[in-house]
């Protein structure tokens, strides 16, 4: 695998909802291209059949009883929001789909 | 002061918890603008808390084993009330409604939270100079780095800022700032120490551990914050390990393998001094066997492939909607895009970038994928090495502290750094750093000792053998 | 349906589970409170804070699994990620590959059979209000978020593409809706938004491979779910007629205007990046606690609707709305205790479907032996009809036994002593009618009944009225 392209790039950008110039664009590009040189060795392993590892090590089944706690002060909440109102935290319009 | 004879002082009452703070505070006044070490000096919740000790010890209650010590806290641990920023613009001024599980522990425990330390930004970084507010001086020689991404934290303890620190680990972020800065950092077995209220770089790899001046001091620490917390999914079923009363135990019998791929491409001073340690454990009655373990050398690839997915999804949620700050805008995509922007720096954008390149459709398997295959790899390549020997021995970082700028044009030579430590992050398993000589400009050298899961008893028993024999 | 056209329906259904907590925290899962105050650093996705999953959603989308026939397997979580206010974390934690349940099937009431794919568990998001204009999304300036709903839990699901008419569509909806209150883990309340429904819809000629599919959003009644299915199934044909052709889409449907309109198109799609949740670990229930989850669960409606359906021979459809009323409302014990007393199961249908259901919770006073002893009064001709009516009122308002109802009202004394004097009233005020009626005009029985019941206000029995008339003639 190699050759990370420049499109490429700016689509990853754009879902991670970030906004590169032209200039970033290029060093990033080239930068993130190095990397994934260097991970090229990784792509040359047979590892057919090997399984992968998501978590170090093997719990299963851990779980909390159904008994309600505390939640927190709306008022200490909001107070960390950019813009609330009504008790809500308030975001500019949505453009796009419709729910 | 190192903090077991502090707090055995603190309580006996030969010595108050304000004195101690006070004197962490003139520590931190003298130094801290030229060091640039804590980011946040919680000047008034560390004078309560150091009273509330002192009033313990006078009315004749235990404070606990951690009386009076005070200590920093990589400003990634969340605090409540106070502010935590993990070094970005993006949670600048943020204060979190809660606390960390360990910060907890440690109050509990009587120790003193002076304040919070600077760190690469969201701990991606190895040298601190990713921070957005500004790089960390190394106290030993404030034209070098610290180390990173828990710089901070380690020059707090090296400066006499504070007895101990506790910073994050994820593929070094602990053994390696301490090595740079001459002092012992434990990164400790996944699950040993709950992450609850550790801002969150990559969940999977993530472990916070103590900083310390002595290995005694790092292992009662560790006792203090380690077992289970019942809101860390992950978190091991088990209380914690019994640390200090095996610091004496010895490595007489043990085996220890020193492994070529942990020292290959070291600066010749760090080889001498690995080479040195294996000596010291042969001459207090370890048995040092050489060691090679191949698929070590795919922990750098498999970690900028893992640790970037895990940020990607991680990082996600600062939007600018619920907390931290906001770049305004009049549709809500642009707003996210304009806060994002401007309020992550650029190694963060790269590691998102990354992740989210590594997970996309198409890529996945090729990557992703396969890194996670590759931590299997590890993981049995680890087991089988252990079936050989006790304890691994090898370099913790390839080289003494750098100079500033010297790795910051090149991402992957920075990452390169990480090169000893990742595949202990990678098996989820424990290791120390633990100083050992000195190298180039006389600057302190790092050994690291390596165990299988739960090991740190047997890991600080073998840290405290070569801290005599240094 | 167009002739010549076949329309093929999947349906998602997320149902809210009915857990004290939340699936990650231990906020309230409460609907109505005032927003934001059922939030904590985890549910508001703050820095730092862990998921740990809740015992009891687990247990209740084992109980849904169970109901649906499925395969209750080994699970994992994973992350779905995409960027959205009402989403906290800006990633969503559901099941992917490995989901808890999978391979059921549901059976309708009208005999079909519609496959299950999945039921997976995954967390409900916060709720936007939209300022501006209409209150809708469109045309709104600002949005106000309550992560309130946030972090709820939810099962997701997911049917096979087995459904072949709105109708159908309807049916099944109202069965799983049936199956999931049963099972204890939802309460169905559509208009709440408790019980979610997407629809897939695509239309083919019969006989040729799946066409292209739309998925329908906002579905908020079985009416609007009908309706919405009807209209693009059409739309869709029409489509294809004129010469054109269905393009993979999201759609809303207007329940005022009643039609579906583009939401998004397939193209436009997210890129999910599902990655195994690092902060959760697998879940895999062992045999006992399946064990234990499944022997907990009550019968589930279709094996109560046979039951019902077996007292009855050849069941009219009246009938058939009369069982599906008493299954709603969990009253199949009464006809069943009835049915086993050797009592007529259609008129202990008939009570059971009319005066019990419609006494609100008036079942909780009503004993089956209570039931069963009204109804046995009357088919022995101690009590009328109207008689019985009244005495299972009395129960059901009061509580106690029959008997103690008909002294108390004085039934018994009517139908007895009382009632000959009436008739004997009533004879001597029609002597033309009685006469005919001793010279052997039987149909005349019937007047004479109605004048009784006329004087006794209906409290009459009708077969003792017939046996004085019968004595009076000698």
């Amino acid at each position: 695998m190699s050759g990370l392209s420049r499109d490429e790039v700016a689509h990853v950008a754009h879902l991670a909802r970030l906004h590169l110039s032209e200039d970033e664009l290029t060093t990033f590009t080239e930068q993130l291209g190095q990397v994934l040189a260097h991970a090229a060795d990784l792509q040359s392993l047979d590892l057919t059949g090997v399984p992968p590892t998501a978590h170090p090590f093997d719990l299963r089944n851990v779980v909390r009883p159904d008994v309600v706690g505390e939640s927190l002060d709306p008022a200490e909440v909001l107070a960390e929001a950019p813009d609330a109102e009504d008790g809500r935290f308030a975001v500019p319009r949505i453009l796009g789909e419709d729910l | 002061m190192n903090a077991i004879d502090l707090a055995a002082r603190v309580r006996r009452g030969e010595v108050t918890a304000s004195t101690a703070l006070a004197e962490s505070l003139s520590a931190i006044d003298a130094r801290n603008d030229e060091l640039n070490v804590f980011l946040h000096v919680d000047r008034d919740g560390a004078e309560a808390r150091a009273r509330a000790v002192d009033d313990a010890v006078a009315a004749g209650r235990d404070p606990g084993p951690l009386a009076g010590v005070p200590v920093a806290l990589k400003d990634n641990l969340c605090t409540r009330g106070v502010p935590t920023t993990a070094s970005s613009r993006i949670l600048e001024g943020w204060r979190p409604p809660y606390t960390a599980t360990v910060v907890e522990r440690l109050v509990a425990a009587g120790a003193v939270p002076v304040g919070k330390t600077n760190l690469d930004e969201f701990a991606m970084g190895s040298s601190t100079e990713t921070s957005a507010f500004g790089p960390t001086r190394n106290p030993l020689d404030p034209e070098r780095v610290p180390g990173g991404s828990s710089g901070g934290s380690a020059a707090s303890v090296a400066a006499g800022m504070a007895s101990l620190a506790l910073g994050s680990d994820t593929g070094g972020s602990i053994r390696q700032p301490a090595a740079l800065c001459g002092i012992v950092g434990v990164k400790p077995t996944y699950g040993l120490v709950s992450r609850y209220g550790l801002i969150a770089f990559a969940s999977s790899l993530d472990q916070i551990g103590p900083f310390a001046r002595s290995v005694a001091d790092a292992a009662l620490c560790l006792e203090v914050i380690a077992g289970h917390d019942p809101r860390d999914t992950t978190s091991l079923p088990e209380p914690a390990p019994s640390l200090v009363s095996h610091l004496d135990d010895g490595v007489a019998g043990r085996r220890v393998g020193l492994v070529s791929e942990l020292v290959e491409g070291a600066d010749a001073d760090v080889v001498a001094q690995v080479e040195r340690a294996a000596a010291a454990l042969e001459a207090a009655g370890a048995r040092v066997v050489r060691l090679s373990i191949p698929e070590l050398r795919l922990g750098l690839s498999a970690y900028y492939l893992i640790a970037p997915a895990e940020a990607s999804s991680n990082l996600a949620r600062y939007d600018g909607v619920r907390y931290g700050r906001r770049v305004a805008a009049d549709e809500l995509g642009a707003m996210n895009e304009a806060t994002r922007t401007l309020g992550f720096g650029d190694e963060v954008k790269r590691r998102i970038m990354l992740g989210t390149y590594a997970l996309s459709a198409g890529y996945y398997d090729a990557y992703y994928g396969q890194a996670l295959k590759v931590r299997t790899r590890m993981i049995e390549a680890f087991r089988q090495a252990y079936e050989q020997v006790d304890l691994l021995l090898g370099a913790t970082a390839p080289s003494v502290a750098f100079r500033f700028g010297e790795k910051t044009a090149n991402p992957l030579a920075m990452y390169l750094s990480d090169v000893f430590t990742i595949p202990t992050n990678l098996a989820g398993e424990a290791a120390v750093s633990v100083p050992f000589g000195t190298g180039a400009a006389g600057l302190p050298i790092g050994v690291q000792l390596l165990g299988p899961g739960r090991s740190e008893a047997r890991l600080l028993a073998a840290a405290r053998v070569l801290e005599v024999a240094s | 349906m167009t002739a010549g056209w076949e329309m093929v329906v999947g349906l998602e259904v997320h149902t809210e589970l009915r857990t004290a907590t939340k699936l990650f925290c231990s906020c309230a899962n409460e609907f109505g409170a005032a927003p934001n105050t059922h939030v904590c650093p985890v549910c508001l996705g703050l820095p730092g804070s862990l998921p740990v999953l809740n015992e009891r959603a687990v247990e209740m989308a084992m109980s849904i699994g169970f109901a649906l026939h499925c395969t209750v397997a080994p699970s994992t979580f994973h992350r779905k990620n995409y960027f959205y206010p009402d989403m906290p974390k800006n990633f969503q934690i559901s099941q992917y590959d490995l989901p808890i349940n999978s391979s059921g099937y549901l059976d309708l009431p009208d005999g079909s059979r519609v496959g299950i794919e999945r039921a997976h568990l995954e967390e409900d998001t916060g709720k936007s209000t939209h300022l501006g204009t209409s209150g809708r999304l469109h045309g709104a300036q600002r949005s106000l978020v309550d992560y309130n709903r946030a972090g709820v839990p939810l099962v997701e699901i997911v049917s096979a593409p087995d459904i072949r008419s709105a109708a159908q569509a309807r049916l099944y909806v109202a069965e799983l809706r049936r199956v999931l209150i049963a099972t204890g883990a939802s309460d169905g309340r559509m208009e709440e938004g408790s019980l979610r429904v997407d629809a897939n819809v695509s239309v083919r000629r019969p006989g040729e491979p799946f066409g292209t599919r739309c998925e329908i959003k906002n579905l908020n009644s079985l009416r609007s779910l009908q309706r919405a299915i009807d209209y693009e199934a059409d739309r869709q044909i029409e489509l294809i007629e004129d010469g054109g052709a269905v393009r993979q889409e999201t759609r809303h449907w207007d329940e005022t205007t009643g039609v579906t309109s583009t939401m998004r198109v397939k193209e436009e799609a997210e890129d999910y990046r599902y990655f195994r949740e690092p902060d959760l670990v697998d879940l895999a229930p062992d045999e006992a606690w399946r064990d234990r989850v499944a022997a907990a669960l009550p019968p589930m409606p279709g094996v109560r609707r046979t039951a019902l359906l077996q007292h009855l021979e050849d069941p009219t459809d009246a009938q058939r709305e009369s069982v599906e009323v008493v299954l709603d409302l969990d009253l199949d014990r009464y006809v069943h205790g009835a049915a086993e007393a050797g009592l007529d199961a259609a008129t202990a249908l008939a009570r059971t479907a009319n005066e019990v259901a419609a006494a609100e919770e008036g079942a909780e006073r009503l004993t089956v032996e209570a039931f069963v002893g009204t109804l046995r009064l009357e088919a022995s001709g101690q009590l009328s009809a109207t008689q019985a009516k009244t005495v299972l009122a009395d129960l059901l308002a009061e509580g106690g036994a029959p008997e103690d109802v008909v002294a108390r009202r004085g039934f018994t004394q009517l139908a007895s002593d009382a009632l000959g004097g009436v008739v004997d009233e009533v004879i001597a005020a029609n002597g033309d009618e009685w006469a005919r009626y001793r010279d052997g005009d039987d149909k005349l029985a019937q007047f004479f009944i109605g004048q009784v019941m006329a004087r006794t206000r209906g409290q009459a029995n009708g077969k003792a009225v017939v046996e004085i008339l019968r004595s009076r003639r000698g």
